[in-house]
């Protein structure tokens, strides 16, 4: 790994949010695994081009008409090359990595799912990566299996081959947005091709915080969801084999995804523009360009280093400090694991715990986190989880051990 | 600015940490329904005695955070040996109070007969008002009484006229 080590405090002061405080405290964001905060680069990417280059897309022939292509496809083409992604052509922009699956789901799903086939996930799905099969399952009588967790919060793949036997799609993700474990994403990819099954991946929680690299993993679909790695809200982006692009039928109808419409009919545009159907979120795009021109100049590595040790760092932190009162629900060692920590207090609620923590400036979550599946499988309503990115530091760790004593003293029985 | 203890008064801990009428009553002849906010998992249980009119008996169950739990435990011990009309009235005023902003309450906070709302005496429950300050927390207050108002519904309880 040639990168240099991740200078935390240059990074901190991309971030304008950074500086605020809250409660009169200054404001530790630990809650990057739901939505990350936002650098300058970004802001001011989407800013010029508003005060620029603003006009639509693939339509006018003026000159900040082109301008705009140009910036549009352009980010197409910065996020396909930090995704790994051989050709632009092949990435699919959508709003969030949740009409990334549906769009699977709907397109593909309907063209190629019949009664009795069968579609395998896993335990530790987030809602997006399950309801739109839940929705198939209904239309269409598809079964549902699950992949289980071991007793250290990874997946158990002793009966994948058993589970995958028949399947048509394995959909699972590769890093999880609760417990923090990161699958292997290859091994998992080729079951499903040996059981001969696509795989779908759901990066949402693995684009942010790894190198990633859709070849080298070799699956079928993957998704990834922009606001969440330091990009704008409303785009995301779905990678697809170009064999299965070009065979898919459009998922949404309208402008832009068409090549020709009369009375009688419509032929569809090539891909990707066959999937962005209407005025697509063109300064969002921009600004997740930005995004990953911004990772990409910190260095992924230098980046999964930094989340490794400080997850490791916050690991220590929390046993030392609460022991056996603090029960945490996910791999206790940084092995095949991301900065996501999910934790409960022995009788003090999630809910409770996040709203005292809040006092102290420390944004944690507490919930399901869209994962009830999961939920029900820990026993637990929900659980507290603190997550941490690339601005975060052993100072924002101390600060939430801190204001996690003071929850606990404020609740004592 | 809404500062915790306007959301976590005393009274609510101690609610919390020492629940009132916590257990179960055989069903039948007590009503037993189930209350759930699906948002963040708090689940609570009711079992309502109800004769001739009365709600003669309240034991709940369940889990939840500190606000569902004390509101669960002020509810039983508000509404125990009410008429069903009186219970149904009180509903209404603690629906109403975790929808208006502190100062429609009449009455001195720790005057003698305490805050009322529509004339009727909020007595402890008063202390959940600091709820309406933290939106997001209004559910876990509002859970017990929406499921009390279901089991009511439930018993086949008239509605007062
Ligand atoms: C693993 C995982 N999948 C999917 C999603 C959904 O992301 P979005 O709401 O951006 O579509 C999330 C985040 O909420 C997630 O953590």
């Amino acid at each position: 790994m040639s990168a240099a080590p991740l200078d935390v405090a240059r990074v901190q002061a991309d971030f304008p949010i950074l500086k605020r405080q809250v409660h009169g405290q200054r404001l530790v964001y630990l809650d990057s695994a739901s939505s990350s905060q936002k650098p300058t680069a970004v802001l001011e990417a989407m800013d010029h081009l508003y005060r620029e280059s603003y006009a639509n897309v693939h339509r006018g022939v003026y000159a900040i008409a082109e301008e705009a292509t140009a910036a549009y496809e352009g980010a197409r083409a910065r996020v396909a090359s930090f995704l790994g992604v051989p050709s632009p052509s092949e990435l699919v922009f959508t709003r969030n990595v949740t009409e990334a699956i549906n769009l699977v789901a709907q397109s593909w799903g309907h063209a190629n799912l019949h009664e009795g086939d069968v579609v395998v996930l896993t335990d530790l799905e987030h809602h997006a990566n399950i309801v739109p099969w839940h929705i198939l399952a209904a239309e269409r009588g598809i079964e549902l299996r699950w992949v289980p967790l071991t007793e250290d919060y990874r997946l158990d793949v002793s009966h994948l081959d058993a589970l995958l036997d028949g399947a048509k799609l394995f959909a699972f993700s590769a890093a999880s947005n609760v417990l923090g474990t990161l699958n292997d994403v290859a091994l998992l990819a080729d079951a499903a091709h040996a059981a001969g099954a696509l795989a779908l991946v759901d990066a949402a929680q693995f684009a942010p915080h790894r190198r990633l690299d859709v070849t080298e993993w070799g699956a079928d679909f993957v998704g990834v969801t922009g606001h969440k790695m330091l990009g704008p809200t409303a785009i995301g982006a779905l990678w697809a084999r170009p064999e299965l692009l070009d065979t898919m039928p459009p998922f949404l109808g309208g402008g832009e995804m068409i090549r020709d419409v009369s009375r009688d009919g419509f032929t569809p545009n090539e891909v990707p523009w066959k999937f962005e159907a209407g005025t697509m979120p063109i300064a969002e795009a921009v600004g997740l360009g930005a995004a990953v021109d911004y990772l990409e100049a910190l260095g992924m590595d230098a980046v999964a280093t930094h989340e490794t040790d400080l997850t490791a760092y916050a690991l220590r932190a929390l046993e030392d400090r609460f022991g056996d009162r603090l029960a945490i629900y996910g791999p206790r060692t940084t092995e095949r694991r991301g900065a996501t920590i999910s934790f409960l207090f022995e009788g003090i609620h999630a809910h409770d715990i996040s709203q005292v923590v809040d006092e102290h400036g420390v944004c944690v979550r507490a919930g399901h986190h869209c994962a009830k599946p999961l939920m029900r499988v820990l026993g637990v309503p929900a659980t507290t989880r603190a997550s941490f990115y690339v601005y975060n530091d052993e100072s924002d760790v101390d600060a939430l051990v801190e204001a996690l004593a003071a929850a606990e003293r404020f609740f004592a029985i | 600015m809404a500062g915790l203890e306007d959301l976590y008064r005393e009274i609510i801990l101690d609610h919390y940490r020492a629940p009132r009428n916590r257990g179960e009553l055989p069903v039948p002849p007590a009503h037993q329904v189930e209350g759930y906010n699906p948002l963040c998992g708090d689940e609570i249980v009711l079992y309502l005695d109800i004769d001739d009119g009365v709600v003669r008996d309240v034991r709940t169950g369940g889990q939840g955070c500190s606000i569902s739990q004390a509101s669960t435990s002020m509810m039983s011990a508000a509404v125990k040996g009410l008429r069903i009309e009186e219970a149904r009235q009180l509903i209404r005023t603690f629906k109403a109070l975790m929808s208006i902003h502190e100062s429609k309450l009449e009455g001195e906070t720790d005057g003698e007969d305490g805050a009322t709302l529509d004339g009727v005496r909020l007595g402890d429950l008063e202390a959940l008002q600091g709820v309406v300050k933290f939106p997001v927390r209004i559910k876990c207050a509002t859970l017990a009484w929406n499921t009390l108002e279901q089991g009511l519904d439930e018993a086949g309880q008239p509605q007062p006229a």
